[in-house]
Parts: structure tokens; sequence; C-alpha cells
């Protein structure tokens, strides 16, 4: 439980990272979002076995960190917290797949073990991505974002009210097990029986709550869309920052820049 | 159970993508055509209730082990399946956001697995049938035991298809089916279990609250045009997947017959099975640009899959890893140096 509270706190500080006002986090979050989703579509597209094509793409998050004053240190624990199901699918492909494909020295390289190290430099690069998104833009940036490109008003104003209320129902939930802990002795009343009761008190509270907060809106004229007193506006610092960096990602993905280098600096040292 | 963004070729990922904006598109005109807009907050607040509900754990009987909710099931039957959908979608782009639960490209993925077939499969064809007009105690505890089940198996089976599909995990599909199926369907029982629990709880406290979801999805409209045309778009979506295995897989069965039959010198290299396996593998990556489309299919490489790889070679492996470890300091240091600048012109 101490881990899922964590969490829940450090998505409060990973949205308190989204008011710092830095020219990144004041770019229009639509400029945001397209990038890292051509990013991340980038980054997916290699090919199972390539490592190398895929360390440049780290001065993607790490300029973004830098230019943000994000705290890595930080990013960089979360990553590590939310590795599981990338890393136990990944862990069997050293199993299946015992091909030699290049070896170090005299230590032979197979390739499960290197498209293992390739899922992981996916899944470091797509969750920092996003993560940083998140830190840069705040989550109702993003929202606003996918109502401008096109998303349903309905979907992205349930998404503000599932946010706003989080925090809310995640504190009473607290209290619930809390207090549930407090109670129970050798584990009684842990159980699925006293669960069901406990969720199902919460549920109806919950309703009742949502019926007072359509209440209280429709006092406040609520006719079905949040209005955003923020202006948002894409002008050219937007539509450089979204050109170059796709620009820089589709390079990228076409010519593998580490082989090349790496070529011509042997090249060089011959 | 979540599909991650590492696991996903961007074809599979952005077929699904397609798929799941589609549904949301055609359930939020449904949910504004249909239903008042006091559902827009509730279906917020819903949403936000799942998070709060997995906070609370429980001890699964005879294990010893905690679990918690999975709620897409619950959702349904308190929302209808369209409200529903469009909350289990928002709660898990709320994950993939923050927890980074799978990823951007793979919440396609997620929405289509723990959204779609819990809304529009288990709950119309499963609990609806089940509990009928006039619910009793057994008929929820039964619809929502089995639809939680059936709803979370063919998620599972749908992780395994996209991951299978998008080739870049090496685990063959029978294999990760064998994994998957079983462990979901435990998991499956304890959600349906408990996910009974709590729908009776309500439905002795507030029975008005169940009638009141009932009504609120427009049961004359819930026609069987809807539940057809549904299970079209699903089936054409499921077929495409299944088709492109119908022609990857015979041609990977066929090789395998030919790798059994003139194996001998393989076995001797103890890459046999293995071998087998890898290039099945291969043969199920559908991507052009991926290595498949480059590895020249002759019969000598059939013999030596080693060689059918052919940009693996010693040299520019090596310098991949110079020029990549290189690289990797040289975008270390931008970041670095434009961390410094920033704090400079704070201070």
């Amino acid at each position: 439980m101490s881990r899922i509270d964590s969490a829940f706190f450090e998505i409060g500080s990973l949205d308190t990272l989204a008011v710092l006002d830095t020219p990144l986090h004041r770019l229009d979050p639509r400029a945001k979002v397209i990038t890292t989703l051509v990013f991340i579509l980038c980054v997916v597209s290699f090919e199972k076995y390539q490592l190398s094509a895929l360390l440049p793409f780290f001065i993607f998050p790490l300029v973004l960190v830098g230019s943000g004053r994000l705290p890595g240190i930080f990013l960089l624990k979360k990553l590590l917290l939310i590795a599981p199901f990338a890393f136990f699918i990944g862990i069997f492909n050293p199993f299946f797949d015992r091909e030699i494909l290049f070896y170090l020295g005299s230590v032979g390289i197979s390739g499960g073990w290197v498209s293992f190290a390739s899922i992981l430099l996916r899944f470091t690069l797509t969750v920092s991505a996003t993560l940083i998104l998140i830190a840069t833009t705040g989550f109702s940036g993003v929202c606003m974002a996918l109502e401008k490109i096109g998303a349903p008003r309905v979907f992205t104003i349930q998404l503000l009210f599932l946010y706003r209320y989080l925090f809310v129902l995640v504190d009473e939930a607290q209290r619930l097990v809390r207090a549930r802990a407090l109670r129970s002795f050798k584990g009684r009343g842990t159980g699925m029986a006293v669960f069901g009761q406990i969720v199902g008190q919460l549920l109806l509270r919950t309703i009742d709550r949502a019926q007072r907060i359509h209440l209280a809106m429709r006092c406040r004229g609520f006719t079905g869309e949040i209005r955003q007193l923020r202006k948002i506006h894409f002008g050219h610092a937007e539509l450089l920052f979204t050109l170059g960096w796709s620009g820089l990602f589709v390079a990228l993905r076409c010519w593998n820049l580490p082989e090349m280098l790496g070529a011509f600096l042997l090249e060089l040292a011959r | 159970m979540h599909m991650a963004d590492a696991l996903l070729s961007p074809a599979v990922g952005g077929t699904l993508w397609a798929a799941t904006a589609t549904s949301i598109a055609y359930c939020s005109r449904k949910v504004k055509d249909d239903l008042d807009d006091s559902t827009v907050p509730l279906m917020g607040v819903l949403a936000a209730f799942i998070f709060a509900a997995q906070m609370i754990n429980f001890t699964i009987p005879a294990t010893g082990s905690s679990g918690h909710l999975g709620g897409g099931m619950i959702l349904a039957i308190l929302l209808g399946p369209y409200a529903a959908f469009l909350a289990m979608a928002s709660v898990l782009t709320v994950q993939a956001l923050f927890f980074a639960d799978g990823g951007l490209l793979a919440l396609g993925c997620n929405i289509f697995n723990l959204g779609i077939f819990p809304c529009f499969i288990a709950y119309p064809l499963i609990y609806k049938p089940l509990v009928g007009k006039n619910p009793s105690e057994r008929r929820i505890f039964l619809g929502a035991l089995l639809a939680a089940v059936v709803g979370l198996q063919f998620g599972a089976f749908g992780v395994v298809l996209e991951t299978v599909a998008s080739g870049v995990s090496a685990l063959p599909f029978a294999t990760f089916v064998a994994l998957m199926l079983p462990i979901h369907l435990a998991i499956g029982v304890v959600e349906g279990l408990v996910t009974s629990a709590v729908v009776l709880f309500v439905w002795k406290a507030r029975p008005e609250i169940l009638c009141y979801a009932a009504k609120a999805q427009p049961l004359a409209e819930f026609s069987l045009k809807k539940v057809v045309l549904g299970f079209g778009v699903a089936t054409l979506l499921t077929g495409g997947v299944l088709s492109w295995f119908a022609s990857a897989r015979p041609d990977g069965l066929e090789w395998a017959m030919m790798g059994v039959t003139g194996s001998e010198e393989l076995e001797a290299q103890d890459q046999g099975v293995h071998g087998v396996l890898a290039h099945l593998q291969e043969k199920l990556a559908f991507l052009p640009d991926y290595r498949f489309a480059n590895a020249p299919q002759e019969a000598a490489a059939e013999k030596r899959p080693a060689q059918a790889w052919p940009t693996v070679d010693a040299g520019s492996s090596l310098s991949g890893l110079v020029g990549g470890s290189l690289t990797l300091a040289l975008a270390a240091l931008i970041g670095l140096l434009i961390k410094r600048r920033n704090r400079a012109q704070t201070t």
C-alpha cells in the first residue's frame, strides 16, 4: 500500500512541475503532444535488433529535462519504479532467441539479449518522453491539446473531472484503508467480503458526490463545456519546435548516426 | 496486463489507436445524444472512484497474496456500455500519462483490451442476458462473475495477439497464450468475485442506482443492429490480425517441417529448436522495413539462420558500439550544458 500511496503522492509532484515557467512550459501544449507522439512512433518503428540507432534519441529527453529545469533524478526514479511488464515479457527473449548475432571479444551475444536490451532502451525512451510531457505541460494542458486536435469534448471534460476528483477520492479511500487497518487483527476483515462492502460504501458516497457536484455546477451555469481562461496560440516558436524535433527524429530514424560516427572514427584511428 | 510501447510495432499500435479513437468518437456522440448532462460528471467521478478503489487491497483466499480491483465491469454495470467505455478510456489515459502504465502508443491497445471487451462484449452478451429484466441476487452474482472473467480473458488474448503481431518480443504465440490465459483466468475469477460483491452491495443498499444505470443506457435503442455493427467492427479488426497470422503461419510451419527433417547438424549446434522459433518469430514480423525484408530467403540461409541476418558483421557492430557510446555522451553533455545555462540565467 505504501508504494501506491507514494505513487499518488508523486502524481501531484509531477503535475506541480508543470507550473514552472520556462520557455518550454510556455509552448502550446499541442506542439509538445504532437512532438512526443512523433518521437514515440520513430523509436518503436526500429527493427527488433536495433541498439545503436536508438541511442541518439536520448537527446530529446535530455534536452527537455535540461531546458525545462526538471529534476532528472526524480524522473529516473519514477522510470525505474514502473518497469515491470516490458521487463518480464522482454526477459523471455534471451531464452527463445539464442541465435548468436555477433561476438564481443570471445563472448557470443545472442539475438535474444540484443532484442531484450533494445526493448529496455525503447521502454526508457518512450516512458521518459511521456513523463516529460506531463511534467512540462500538465494534465489540463494535455487535455486541452487533445480537444484542439480533435478528441470529442465529452471525453476531455470527463478526463478533467476524473483528474479533479482523483485526489479527493484517493484521500477518502486512504481514510477507509487506515480505518480498516486499525480495526483488523491478524488480518481479519481484509478479505473479499469486507472489501465488497467497503468499496460499495465508497461507491455510494461517490455517486452522491457526483450528484452534488452536478447540481453545484448547474447553479454556476454549466452547460456541458468547461471554459478555459488560458489562451493558447500555435505560433512560430511552436512550429519551429514541432518541425525541428520531428525532422530530427525522422532523420535519426533514416540514418544510423552512431554507426556512421563510429565508422568514421575507426577510419581515422587507422 | 498493460501493453507497453516497447513491445509494440507502429503498425499494430496505429491500427488499434485508430480503432480506439473511432470508438471514443462514436461513444461520445452516443453519450451526448442519449444521456442528460449529469452523466458526464458522474462518469468522471466514477472513473476517479476506480483509482480510489484500486488503493484498497484485499487478501485473496488460500494464497495470502493481495489483489485490487480492475474496474471495467463495475463501470459497465453502473453506467452502461457507452459511458463506461469512455470512463475506462480516461482511467487508462491517466494511467498511461502518470504511471506510464503502458505508454502513449500502447494506449490504443490498452483501451481496446480493457475497454471494448468488457463494455461491448462481456456486458451486453453475458451480463445483460443473465441478469435480465428482474435481477435477483443469484443472477447478479453469476452475471458479474462470468462477465468479468470473460472480459479479462478476451483482454489477455488481445495482449497476446498484439505482442506477437508486433514481433518485438521473441515469445512464440502458443507459449504466450499458455502463459497469459491461465494467469488471467485466476485474476478474472478474483476480479469477478469482487465485482459481484460490490454490485450486490449497491443493489441491496440502493437498488435504484442499478435501475438508473439500466435506464440511462437506451435499452430500446440497444438493438440488434448496434450489436451486429459493433461485432462487425470487432470481427474486421481481429480478422485483420488473424489473417496476418493465417498468411504468415503456414510459411513458418512449412519451414519448421523442413528444419526438422534436415536438422542433424543444427541440433548438434544446440540451435535446432531455437533456430526454428527464431525463424518463426522472424516470419511473424510484418513491417516491410523490418530485417525480414532484406534477409535473403534462399535455401542456404534456411540452413544456417545465423547468416540470414546480414547486417550484423563484426565491423558494423563495433562501429555501432563506439559511435553509440559517443552519441550518448554527446547527448548527455548537451542536456547538462542547457541545464547549467538555465540555472545561471535564473540565479
